[in-house]
């Protein structure tokens, strides 16, 4: 995606989303991501913190208000255009969700496959990453045969295989340790110094905290957002 | 537009493992459909070339005259017959076939016991149209009590009843396939539910659904082509006995029933065929399909 720093990363327009015929679990929500910002996403449990994300990284649509990423409103891109918006995104799922048929390496390679890389590169890149995380001896492990905090890495392995422009990340360390949080907390500091948004839902709030990213507290569905205590490039332009 | 990789874990849908099997049963049947409907259309095809171009002609006896007086119509007939255009050729019937032809109405006899009617084969061409009744009436104006048979009615008949079954063949190999390609959507819609969850991660690291549709028309690709191949080991067997007892029939009145070359080459592509229609399916399918997903 072209990085025009005038343009959000991703902009909310009073949404609101129900699923089904049940009751608003996204109220009214606006905000906007200026590019390279980092953000924590808080609440307790229920509040709509995978719910909002699910609406970011196009894995549901709102059920009412706008929703904008890189520029682009969601309800009017056509099916086609959806594909190479999601290769700019990069998601690491609460539940994980790595295909359990496939290798850890054929897991983490999967946002270049589908993307039409060539193999040749694929195998570097690939072999190059779970090397960073750790997972080299466990290319060709399948997930349920790996621990939580090695499924974690691996799913963050495919979250930023493709270099993403916006990554989020749902509760990334709810299943590891404090020393391999801190550890990953650090993997996403790197990253957003070389300039990828991040948006991070998370309950721990020692570490949001420690950090002093800007927060956005969801309450029963409703947003607030209070800006960080240290300054970063960017801060959330709230509206 | 067919993928082999595949990020599903496709060949371990319990459907899969057996629609080869489905398919190859499948095609068992449409070989012999098919097969019988090459097979029937050149029997039709030589009958009307062949048979049609045939035409008895009778001349009764005339029991007052002697023998000199029938081989004398026998001769008038003959050179009428040999002046008329469109009449290529004329053999006589011997006497001994023609009583081995009455034999069933008159029991073993001789040929002085009764005054024989006599037999012209006639060859007719079939470029020109000779129409049986004229000529009746052509020859009768000099040689009483003629008759010219042409086979016309029963001919028509068994071309009728051959064609029925032509396309009642033909009905059965539509149906065949139609029930193949529902085999695949079937199969293919049990796999876009079973592996959603998968798919969906396919969606959303960024998979166009043609991605994901490559995958599904891979495999349809594969199975459609085993199961083909299969299918028609089996049927080569079967269709090699059937053309040995057809050629034995043959003996009898059935004209040459072999399967012609194109016949065999037609079978050979029934594999492929079903592998592409399979492929296809399958893609059309999922396109579908994922259209109503986000
Ligand atoms: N697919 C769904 N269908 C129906 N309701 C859903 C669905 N997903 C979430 N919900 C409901 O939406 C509300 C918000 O859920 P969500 O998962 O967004 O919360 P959360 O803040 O991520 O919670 P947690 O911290 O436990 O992960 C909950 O009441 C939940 O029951
Ligand atoms: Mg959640």
């Amino acid at each position: 995606m072209d990085m025009d720093p005038s343009v959000p990363i991703a902009r909310f327009e009073n949404v609101g989303l129900r699923y089904g015929l049940g009751p608003e679990v996204l109220q009214d929500v606006s905000f906007e991501l200026n590019p390279g910002s980092y953000h924590f996403l808080v609440g307790p449990s229920g509040a709509g913190k995978s719910s909002l994300l699910k609406l970011m990284y196009l894995a549901h649509r709102p059920s009412r208000g706008l929703v904008s990423l890189f520029g682009r409103e969601i309800a009017t891109a056509s099916r086609e255009e959806l594909p190479a918006l999601r290769r700019s995104i990069g998601v690491v799922f609460q539940e994980y969700r790595l295909l359990d048929h496939l290798s850890t390496f054929d897991n983490v390679a999967l946002p270049l496959r589908v993307a039409g890389i060539r193999e040749n590169d694929i195998k570097r890149h690939v072999e190059e990453l779970l090397g960073w995380v750790g997972l080299k001896d466990h290319m060709s492990a399948r997930p349920p045969t790996l621990s939580g905090g090695q499924k974690q890495r691996a799913s963050i392995a495919r979250a930023v295989i493709a270099r993403p422009s916006l990554l989020m990340a749902d509760e990334p360390t709810g299943n590891v340790d404090d020393r391999m949080g801190y550890r990953l907390m650090h993997l996403f500091e790197e990253l957003n110094k070389l300039g990828t948004t991040i948006v991070v839902a998370t309950h721990n709030e020692a570490m949001v905290r420690e950090l002093g990213h800007p927060v956005m507290r969801l309450n029963r569905g409703a947003l607030d957002i209070t800006p960080g205590t240290k300054s970063t490039p960017s801060t959330v332009g709230g509206m | 537009m067919f993928s082999r990789r595949t990020d599903l874990p496709l060949d371990q849908d319990p459907l899969s493992r057996f629609l080869p099997w489905l398919i190859a049963f499948m095609v068992y049947l449409a070989a012999m459909a098919q097969s019988g409907l090459i097979g029937l259309d050149e029997l039709a095809r030589r009958w009307d070339t062949g048979m049609a171009a045939t035409l008895t002609v009778q001349i009764p006896a005339d029991p007052d005259g002697g023998k000199a007086a029938n081989d004398r119509r026998l001769q008038k007939t003959m050179n009428i017959l040999a002046q008329t255009p469109g009449v290529l050729h004329t053999e006589v019937v011997s006497e001994s076939k023609v009583l081995e032809l009455l034999s069933p109405w008159l029991g073993v006899v001789q040929a002085t016991d009764v005054p024989l009617p006599r037999l012209i084969d006639v060859e007719t061409d079939p470029e020109i149209e000779l129409d049986a009744r004229v000529l009746q009436q052509k020859l009768a104006s000099t040689i009483k009590g003629v008759q010219v048979d042409d086979h016309g009615i029963w001919l028509a008949r068994l071309i009728q009843m051959v064609r029925t079954l032509e396309a009642f063949a033909a009905a059965v190999l539509g149906l065949i396939l139609l029930a193949a390609t529902g085999t695949v959507v079937f199969t293919t819609r049990t796999g876009l539910t079973v592996h959603a969850e998968a798919i969906e991660v396919l969606h959303l690291t960024g998979a166009q659904d043609s991605y994901i549709a490559k995958q599904f028309a891979g495999r349809a690709w594969g199975m459609g082509l085993k199961g083909g191949l299969i299918g028609l080991v089996l049927a080569v067997p079967t269709l090699v006995l059937l053309g040995y007892v057809a050629d034995r029939l043959q003996a009898g009145m059935l004209p040459d029933m072999s399967m012609p070359l194109a016949g065999w080459l037609s079978l050979i592509a029934l594999p492929l065929a079903v592998g592409l229609v399979a492929g296809l399916t399958a893609r059309i399918t999922v396109m579908r399909n994922l259209k109503r997903m986000i």
